[in-house]
């Protein structure tokens, strides 16, 4: 009987150690967890959530500040994802309302070149010049309606993509 | 000229297929006349569309340049006869999501008027290599066995390897197309010609000419040509008649015996595949100096009135060319651009030829295999996948969307030859859900790339912001250092002179 509760004894001891390393080890590297949560958001950058761009984001629900289920353009895939690596429970979004894939266009008859969208652009998608017309580098566009507030005469709209 | 040799690579899978070959070969190739209208799709090749260099109401000649090649990838397109462009818009065509594409529309005048040729041609082993290649580019080339790929890219990105073999794919193992078995039997010379062409191009001393066994009239006419030549540079070969030994891959494995690499090219194992059609084209434009403005094409299926092999201007609309031989029958009822396994139905004879058309595919209605019902994971299509795959597994994975898994499965090796499906007990459509799955990849991967472009982009600007901010401060200090260094004269001087302009200001 002995050898037998000394064999378990030893295991359990083995394991525990070994868990306690890696307890100790993986909540050691928040900024690595940080990157990899960062690269599961869609990187709209539409500051829906609260916070100004997904990094930010990231790194707040890596700190237990802020729910899973914030981000709306990433919908409920994302908060699975999320779920998925942080080992949390899968809930409901927040807040339904996925963008689907538009870009920003703006009328550029109407545009009067204030340049307060071109200040407002997360990821610099908008050119153009004070007091000259604004256009949108479509390609470059993740569709974060972040610009539409900003202009004065409301010549931006979005547009669906192909 | 020897005779031809059998000693072939083994081939997993395949199936053997009713060939359906004999209803359209049993006439000579004939010309479709210039039909009056033309209609020329901008993006006939893989790769970037061409642009457009002409305008509407310009007159063009045949074979004038009507649109260039653009992009790192891409062919220029040519007039197929001459006239006038009408218009260049929207057009039905026959493309895997059937959204109409851009295209050129001239308004021929029937005069068939031809460009003027600078001088005689000069013969191809008086040019360099790299020149050759450079006028290949310029003809329009693309590859003419159904995936359309520039054929001067192509070349160009095999001359960066180490190149074994020229393999000419003569093979067509697609039941209904008889498009290069015709031209194998009427233009073996210009087919060898171009097989000639090429070695000198990618300057090497050997080629396979392939031919599957049930093609004995093109086999004995090359043979014929090859006596003629006395080229010992070429090979025949044969392969057996299994459906699809014609793929690129799968025909470097029968005749080399050797397994092109998972996401590789044939190139990387010394290989270099071109269909006989391409080097027939090949030919006629170094030789001729006529670029690809026309190509052979088989009409067939129980829906038309004469099944046959017609040589047509690309740009010419399936309802002419259905005209031309003999109208539809009753039986008429589906429409494919491409053979039965791998072609495409479309809903209109609107759609124009283009230059991967091998097929015009007429039929009656095929009926329904049966429901779709579950799979019972029999294992019938890993024992046909040439690919050697797991279809039933990836079809697994394709419905629970499990991207990693698909891809771990070589998903992106699938060539869609539709073996798969026709042995599929439970009538599952794989090939569809094959394709679908292809596509949700390629999407996801683009989102992904997006994302991370995004990132960068918002990463930069952040820096950029915040540099632009410590270099404000870093000015204001050095502002607040003049003002104090100046002393308290200075100081005073300067609110005053603000009082006043908010005074001023009021």
């Amino acid at each position: 009987m002995w050898p037998a509760v000394f064999t378990i004894a030893a295991i359990a001891l083995i394991a525990g150690l070994g868990l306690s390393f890696a307890a100790r080890r993986l909540p050691s590297r928040p900024g690595e967890l940080t990157e990899q949560v960062n690269e599961l958001l869609p990187q709209t950058q539409c500051a829906q959530c609260g916070y100004p761009g997904c990094r930010p984001y990231a790194e707040a629900v890596v700190a237990d500040e802020a729910p899973i289920n914030l981000c709306a353009p990433g919908g409920d895939e994302t908060v699975r994802r999320l779920a998925d690596l942080l080992g949390r429970d899968v809930i409901a979004l927040a807040e339904v309302a996925p963008i689907g894939h538009s870009v920003a266009f703006i009328e550029e008859s109407l545009c009067i070149g204030c340049t307060h969208c071109r200040s407002a652009c997360p990821v610099d998608a908008i050119v153009g010049a004070h007091q000259l017309m604004h256009t949108v580098i479509q390609s470059e566009c993740t569709g974060c309606e972040l610009c539409i507030a900003p202009c004065p005469v409301d010549c931006i709209s979005m547009r669906s993509t192909p | 000229m020897s005779a031809p040799t059998y000693d072939l690579g083994k081939l997993h899978g395949g199936l053997r297929l009713d060939a359906h070959k004999s209803q359209s070969t049993t006439q000579p190739i004939m010309d479709v006349p210039v039909p009056g209208q033309l209609v020329l799709p901008i993006s006939q090749h893989v790769g970037d569309p061409a642009q457009p260099v002409v305008g509407i109401g310009e007159y063009v000649l045949k074979g004038q340049l009507i649109a260039e090649a653009h992009g790192t990838l891409g062919a220029p397109i040519h007039a197929s006869s001459s006239g006038k462009v009408v218009s260049i818009e929207p057009w039905p065509v026959a493309r895997r999501f059937g959204e109409p594409a851009p295209c050129i529309v001239i308004e021929c005048d029937g005069k068939d008027r031809p460009v003027e040729l600078a001088e005689i041609a000069p013969a191809f082993d008086e040019l360099p290599p790299d020149v050759l290649l450079q006028k290949i580019l310029h003809g329009g080339i693309v590859g003419l066995g159904g995936a359309v790929f520039p054929t001067a890219q192509k070349l160009m990105q095999a001359t960066t390897c180490e190149l074994d073999y020229l393999l000419l794919n003569g093979v067509e193992c697609e039941p209904y197309i008889s498009c290069d078995d015709v031209l194998m039997r009427e233009r073996a010379a210009q087919v060898l010609g171009g097989a000639q062409i090429l070695m000198h191009a990618l300057s090497l001393d050997r080629c396979y000419v392939v031919v599957e066994s049930d093609k004995p009239e093109a086999l004995h006419r090359l043979a014929e040509v090859m006596t003629e030549l006395d080229d010992k540079r070429l090979i025949l070969k044969l392969v057996p008649t299994i459906y699809p030994s014609g793929g690129e891959d799968q025909l470097v494995q029968l005749v080399t015996n050797l397994e092109v690499p998972s996401g590789g090219l044939p190139s990387d194992i010394g290989c270099l595949v071109q269909n006989v059609g391409t080097a027939a084209a090949i030919h006629d434009w170094i030789h001729d100096q006529e670029p690809l403005i026309s190509r052979i094409t088989t009409i067939t299926g129980n829906g038309v009135a004469a099944p046959m092999n017609v040589r047509a201007r690309i740009g010419t609309t399936v309802a002419d060319v259905v005209n031309f031989v003999g109208g539809y029958t009753e039986h008429a009822s589906q429409l494919i651009m491409g053979g039965p396994m791998t072609g495409k139905s479309v809903n209109t004879d609107r759609v124009p030829l283009v230059k991967s058309t091998n097929c015009v595919l007429i039929m009656s209605e095929t009926p329904s295999p049966g429901p779709e019902i579950a799979c019972i994971r029999c294992g019938d299509c890993a024992a046909v996948c040439p690919v050697q795959l797991l279809p039933q597994q990836l079809f697994w994975y394709a419905c629970a969307d499990d991207e990693k898994s698909m891809r771990s499965y070589g998903l992106t090796d699938c060539i869609e030859c539709g073996c798969c499906d026709l042995v599929c007990p439970s009538h599952i459509p794989l090939t569809a859900d094959f394709r679908k799955a292809k596509a949700r990849i390629r999407e996801l991967a683009d989102e992904k790339a997006r994302a991370v472009r995004a990132r960068q982009r918002f990463e930069a600007r952040n820096e950029r912001l915040e540099r632009d901010k410590l270099q404000r401060e870093r000015e204001l200090a050095r502002q607040k250092e003049h003002a104090q260094a100046a002393g308290p004269a200075a100081i005073a001087e300067i609110l005053k002179r603000k009082q006043q302009q908010q005074e001023d200001e009021d």
